[in-house]
């Protein structure tokens, strides 16, 4: 047995998922977890949530704790930077010039969240949304009266407005799409949200533009936009991530937008793999899809352990999503994109309802507002294939449950 | 402190002096508790922290909301009458001397 380590570069969901199927895929020798922060590996979901209400302490995010990773003889590397990776030599560098040999290479690096071209964009008060450190500098900025603008209406930016509203502030959303979570979901639920939001205080501006972000001694005081100029005492950026692709790429490794890996989480460079949010998946008809959930990062990161034990478990199953904003709570299975027709099951009025999504007679995906139940079926019949026709779905008749279990 | 005995599929006990407030999914995967995955991290979203609660108190759990039940439908381990989502139970010391047996898969 050779007594070089299997090193994971990234400690986040998909580092640490490596880790462990690495042991339950039979690994015996030594694994060592980079990560480059300062924390044991936690749960980013609840950082837009939770954490920005004040209702978890740090241990509660944690992935695993310490006695864990101690019991499978996982090594975690804390608030450590590599700089670069050789897969020829199966090696590589620490920021200051230590290196490490490893036995496979595992890349989980992430990503990180895309800057506002504007400027004004580096004011004291002008934040971003990814890490714990993140998400406890923005908490504790959130309180009564204090005015936050929130860029970007995706569903961090959106799940972010939930919580500063809860907390007393003064929201204020801009986007520059003619509606909220416009790339995820489609309008019927982009309305419910939009109301949702309003109901609760949150101010939408659609199809607006940010033209400059203003400050007052290095602080921000409002932000510049096509709709005037809007006072800010905070202001969160969510207009999406950048995959950490640098290490990989400066390696030679293929990447585009993300590390690019197949179905079982290979790169291009033999006994290199790579999980989670720096990944891009080369689907088998050549084109590439990027997902950036937590099942992404768990399955690939299953294949990827796998990958390196020889093995091929790829991740077939239907991709999954969710996103909480008050107590509402929209779950998405498959991808709707490409559908060409949609039925609506239940009134988006009752506050409970689905959209099932078809590209011509084949179910593709499907959308559920406060409905856990049907989504978890609705997972089950995509997973298996199941033929369910639009007629089908919108016979008054229909149980989805009972479909997915049949 | 809380006591919560926690039985990992292997059949070992793990006794644990849990903290009032905590879920019983964070107590477990704090302390290292074999066969939990928590992969949504206690959003009740993804169902891979189920186990059986056994003992006398189980019974004096309050009863498993909507959102849990849907999500008990669809575990990977046989679904029994005593089916919970760990990280839907909350320490309070009510539930002093609870048992909970991690299902013996979660995906």
């Amino acid at each position: 047995m050779t007594s070089d380590p299997m090193v994971i570069v990234g400690a986040g969901q998909a580092g640490l998922q490596i880790a462990e199927s690495l042991r339950s895929e039979g690994w015996e020798g030594p694994i060592r977890l980079l990560g480059d922060e300062p924390h044991p590996p936690y749960h980013r979901p609840p950082l837009s949530k939770a954490w920005l209400l004040g209702e978890a302490i740090e241990a509660q995010v944690g992935i695993r704790g310490p006695e864990f990773l101690e019991r499978k003889g996982i090594e975690h590397v804390m608030a450590r930077e590599v700089a670069a990776i050789d897969p020829a030599a199966r090696s590589l560098t620490f920021e200051g010039g230590e290196t490490l040999r490893w036995a496979g290479l595992a890349l989980a690096t992430g990503a990180r969240p895309r800057g506002l071209p504007v400027p004004g964009a580096d004011l004291d008060g002008v934040m971003a949304l990814r890490s714990l450190d993140d998400a406890t500098r923005l908490a504790a900025r959130l309180a009564p009266g204090v005015r936050v603008v929130v860029i970007g209406a995706g569903f961090i930016g959106l799940e972010v407005a939930a919580a500063a509203v809860k907390r007393g502030c003064e929201v204020t959303v801009v986007e520059a799409q003619a509606r909220i979570m416009a790339r995820a979901v489609p309008p019927a639920i982009s309305a419910f949200h939009t109301e949702l939001h309003a109901r609760h205080g949150v101010r939408i501006l659609l199809e607006t533009g940010v033209t400059a972000i203003l400050g007052e001694s290095g602080r921000v005081r409002a932000v510049a936009t096509g709709a005037g100029e809007l006072p800010a005492d905070v202001v969160v950026v969510g207009i999406g991530v950048v995959a950490a692709d640098d290490l990989a790429r400066a390696a030679g490794i293929v990447c585009e937008r993300g590390i690019v890996v197949d179905a079982s989480s290979r790169t291009s460079a033999p006994g290199v793999v790579a999980a989670g949010d720096c990944t891009v998946r080369r689907l088998d008809d050549g084109t590439s899809q990027r997902l950036e959930s937590v099942q992404n990062a768990v399955e690939q990161a299953k294949s990827a352990a796998a990958a390196l034990m020889g093995k091929d478990r790829p991740f077939t199953a239907t991709p999954w999503f969710w996103s909480d904003q008050y107590d509402v709570k929209l779950q998405m299975a498959g991808l709707s994109a490409g559908a060409t027709a949609m039925v609506t099951r239940g009134d988006p009025a009752s506050g409970r309802f689905s959209l099932w999504h078809f590209a011509g007679d084949r179910l593709i995906a499907v959308d559920t507002v406060n409905l856990a139940q049907e989504h978890m079926a609705a997972r089950r019949i995509l997973d298996r294939g199941m033929a369910l026709t639009p007629d089908d779905v919108a016979a008054a008749a229909f149980d989805p449950m009972a479909a997915a279990r049949g | 402190m809380v006591k919560l005995t926690f039985i990992e599929p292997s059949g070992a006990e793990v006794a644990i002096e849990a903290q009032e407030g905590w879920s019983a999914m964070q107590v477990a995967t704090s302390k290292g508790v074999e066969g939990i995955d928590a992969e949504c991290g206690g959003s009740c979203a993804c169902a891979t922290c189920h186990c059986y609660v056994e003992g006398d108190v189980a019974a004096r759990l309050p009863a498993p909301l909507d959102g849990e039940l849907a999500m008990l439908d669809n575990v990977a381990a046989e679904r029994r009458p005593n089916s919970r989502l760990s990280c839907q139970i909350k320490v309070t010391p009510e539930i002093e001397g609870l048992i909970l047996r991690v299902a013996e898969v979660q995906s």
